[in-house]
This record gives structure tokens, sequence and C-alpha cells, in this order.
């Protein structure tokens, strides 16, 4: 094992859209093949492929199959959902340093629209195991735990339905400058209050935006990545949390995600702050998740992150700009995948109209619930 | 519409098939470690807090305190079609702090919802063989 670091050199997507008509396997290609381009450097030094998926998407051998690779020494499929999306770049960035390949492809292709929709049952559902204290109440859906969440937080510290809807309101304008996004149309207060119950406490402003494609990152060594075309984006730390155990009211506090877990680990390890970071992409499957997480990370205190993003503080300007792709609620639900194309993205100065001004230092957040992980970028 | 529709309905294993048929007998059943007291739910093989494997059913109180809830406006499956809204909630059990179940609340107006507020179980037999725990204001 040597000292050899390994660092971040290509990003890739496809068009996010809903309904793809396509394969899970072609945008993983498509993704793929684009973050390779980016980097200038050829399929026949990628050795590693990692994903995560449900089980609604194709595994990694099938991808260097289909990318004309003999065979890979670093295959890894991750099962799970958007609470793997920062913990796959941390394996690849790990195997890649420990020398157990030598360049790795990082993943997520999914038809959430078109395909297996996380909002919804398909079909007969087999109350198994632990689902059995659950499905036969009615709680089928993710977005059903998190709403009690969300809940238990306004009666805890007081955050109303108003504090979720500037969370829509702002991702919805950081949107707006981003062509890449599907749901671009700013929406005002009133928009979000009128629009349709889904579980209260959330509408249907504060689910995230089902859709189809793919987005890919390329990690190879840091001295490899001298002679590529991009400048290197670091991970300057990553950490992670999985609790609870299946059901999420075992969480011991509900007001609480994974992130009052991963935060302080996070920040420790890095010798870093939150008010180090130039902008933040906060997985956002809810808007509860965008809210609770800014302050478990330590942005704000418990309760204020309605009026933190009322106030301006996570846009252009303030503390932190908070998603400018617009997020999982606006651009696209590609499970966190599209959180780390637009970091990397960001701190490479690549961003356009919606550049953050010298952008250093990003976290990217992963995940809800008790579930999750997160990591900080940094300029190499 | 069709009301012969029934939820999706539990697999019952060794592990749970006593809470099922504790609740087809109205008797709400958590398993509880018979070395050191310890309540465990959802059913698991070891108590999570001396890893004793000497387990069983005991009946509790049935009283409870609303720990959060949700309301579903959109039915996910046939069975809540005509269900909608519905009230999901997690309870606290007082026989142990952080002692949690999911179930439903009924007999409760949305605007009376509160979390805190006392309920107590009561069972509603919602297909031929499953009895599930709600939960309801207590007195109500
Ligand atoms: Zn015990």
């Amino acid at each position: 094992m040597g000292s050899r670091s390994a660092v971040i050199v290509g990003i890739g997507r496809t068009a996010y859209r809903r309904g793809s008509g396509r394969t899970t396997l072609g945008m993983a290609t498509e993704a793929c093949r684009a973050a390779l381009d980016d980097a200038g450097m050829p399929v026949s030094e990628v050795d590693g492929i990692v994903c995560f998926s449900t089980g609604d998407s194709v595994i990694p051998i099938l991808v260097g199959y289909a990318l004309g690779l003999d065979g890979l020494a670093y295959p890894l499929e991750i099962k799970g959902g958007g609470n793997y999306a920062s913990i796959v770049v941390a394996q690849a960035v790990a195997a890649v340093e420990a020398g157990m390949c030598e360049t790795a492809l990082v993943y997520r292709s999914l038809n959430s629209l078109s395909g297996h929709r996380y909002g919804r049952v398909d079909g007969a559902l087999v109350a198994e195991g632990h689902i059995q204290y659950g499905a036969p109440h009615g709680y089928l859906v993710p977005g059903q735990w998190f709403a009690m969440m969300a809940r238990r937080h306004m009666h805890d510290y007081g955050s109303t339905y108003e504090d979720l809807g500037h969370v829509a309101i702002q991702t919805r304008a950081h949107a707006a400058n981003n062509p890449h996004a599907i749901l671009r149309t700013p929406i005002t207060m009133d928009d979000y209050l009128d629009s349709r119950w889904i579980y209260d406490p959330f509408r249907i402003y504060d689910c995230a935006l089902e859709a189809d494609g793919a987005a890919a990152v390329l990690v190879t060594t840091a001295e490899r990545a001298r002679d590529l075309k991009q400048p290197a984006v670091r991970m300057l730390g990553h950490a992670a949390w999985l609790g609870a155990g299946g059901l999420p009211d075992q969480w011991p506090d509900m007001s609480a995600l994974y992130s009052a877990n991963v935060g302080p680990r996070l920040w420790d390890m890095t010798g870093l702050t939150p008010g180090d970071m130039d902008l933040a992409c906060l997985y956002d499957c809810f808007t509860y998740t965008t809210l609770a997480t800014l302050e478990d990370y330590g942005f704000c205190g418990k309760g204020e992150a309605g009026r933190f993003f009322a106030d301006g503080r996570a846009t252009y300007g303030g503390d932190v700009v908070v998603n400018p792709h617009g997020g999982l609620l606006s651009e696209a639900y590609i499970h966190g995948m599209n959180h780390h194309f637009e970091a990397v993205l960001q701190l490479r100065g690549q961003a356009g109209e919606r550049q953050v001004k010298d952008a250093a230092l990003c976290l990217v957040s992963a995940g809800t619930g008790p579930y999750g992980g997160a990591l900080v970028y940094g300029r190499d | 519409m069709d009301t012969s529709v029934a939820p999706p309905l539990p697999v019952a294993n060794p592990l749970t098939e006593f809470f099922w048929e504790g609740t087809r007998a109205h008797k709400l059943l958590i398993l509880r470690c018979q070395s050191c007291g310890h309540f465990v739910h959802y059913p698991r093989p070891v108590c999570e807090r001396c890893l004793s494997e000497d387990l069983a059913p005991e009946e509790v109180s049935g009283n409870a305190t609303l720990y959060s809830y949700t309301i579903t406006m959109k039915p996910w499956h046939p069975f809540w079609v005509d269900k909608v809204p519905y009230v999901l909630a997690s309870v606290e059990l007082p026989e142990q702090p952080d002692l949690k179940m999911l179930t439903n609340i009924v007999e409760c107006e949305h605007d009376a919802l509160e979390i805190g507020m006392p309920v107590e179980v009561t069972f509603r037999q919602v297909a031929a063989e499953l009895t599930l725990p709600f939960f309801k204001p207590v007195g109500s």
C-alpha cells in the first residue's frame, strides 16, 4: 500500500427527462463516456466501476463490458438508495488510494419516473420482515416516513409549512439559471401553499422531481490527473451513518436526521466548518431534508433553517449557496449523483450563469432520515 | 370501488407470529427480554441491551402517547382508495423510554391531533386473517 492520493478528474451525465425511453445501461454508458471525454482519458484505463442501486439499474460489470473492457479489477454495486450517493464516491477514492484499482467510474443510472418509482407501490406488496409493522398500516412510500419526521421537527422547533415553502421557492429560483434542470419556472409562496397535498406536512412542491437519467464521476490518481484536461477536485473527507434498522421511527430523535451524527464527524475529520463552505449540494428528496440537514450540519441552529432561506442566506450573496443547480426538487431526481456533478463543475469554475464566485469548498450530502453520508470537495 | 381488497398482509415468521396472534385476540404483545426486562420492538432475535436470546411476548397496557404523525392524502395501494385521508403515526409506549410502534390514529378529527396526546389501543379486523392495533384518543 502506497500513500498515493486519488482525485476527481471527470464528470458526465445524460439529459434529465420526464421519461427517457432508454435503458439504464444506455444512460450509464453515456454518462460514463461523457466523464471520460471530460477528463480526456481513454476508456481502456478504467479498471474500477462503482454504483449504487435499489435493484433498479444495470450493474458495473455490464457497463464495463458495454464500454469494451475485458474485465474490472474493482466492480462494486451497493444496494441502497440516495443515502449511498456519497459512499460510492468515497469507496472509489478509497479503492484507488489503496491500489485496488487505478481509475474508477462512479455512476447512478435510473428511470425514477418511467421505471421503478419510489413514490409509488408497484403491484402487490409483500409485508415481510420488519416491513410487516408498517405496510399493513399504510406505510408504503418513503415520503410518509419523512413527513412524520418533519411533523416532529415542527413540534420540537416550531418550524412551519412556510419554512418548507422557502426551501422550495429558493431551490426553484436557482433552477431557473440551469438549462439542464427540468423545472425552471419560479414559484411564489402562494403557489407553494396552493399546491396539492401528498402527505401532510408535504405538498407536491416538497417532493423530489422524479425523472430519468444518469450521472457519473471519474476518479484516478493525483499523479495521473496532472496530464488530464480538467483541474482536479479532491475529496477532503467523508462520513456516513446508517441507523435505525429499517423502521424510521426506531431512530430515537425523529426531529434529527443522520446528519446530526455525520455533521460533527465530518467537520472534525476535515478541520473545516460550515462557514468555510462556498456552496452546499444538499440531498433534497424533500424540502424538509434540506431544512433539517442545513441545521444538523451547523449552518444555523435548530428551527432556524426556514428563516435562513427566507433571509437570502442560502443563495448568492448569502452565507452559502445551497443547491445552485436546483437539486432533486427542480433539476431532477438522479438520486444525488447530480449533486456531485454540480459540485465538481462549480469548483472548476465552469458553472456559467450560476457560477458561485471563487467557489473553493463544497459540502455534498446524501440521504435522509436515519440514513446518509456527506463529503467535502475542494479544489486540488 | 372494490371493498374486497386487502391491505398488504404481514408475512408472519417465527419471530413475529405471536404479535399477529395477539392482535387477533385483541391483545397488544411486545417482545420482552427475560434476563433484563428490556422491551424489544419490532421483534428481533436478541435483546439489544444485554444480548440475551431469552425473549418472550408480554402483554402491555395498550396506553401510549402520540410521538409524530402524517396525514396521507393519496392512496398508494387499492386498499386505501376509500380510506384517504388517513393518519399514520408513531406512538410511544409508557412501558419504556423510546419504545415506539407504527400505527394509525383513528376516531380523532385531524384538527385535534396533537403530539404528546394520550392514546389507547383499539383493535380492528381489516382482513380475514388480519387484525391491526390502531390507537384512538383516550376516552373517545
Ligand atoms: Zn436483555
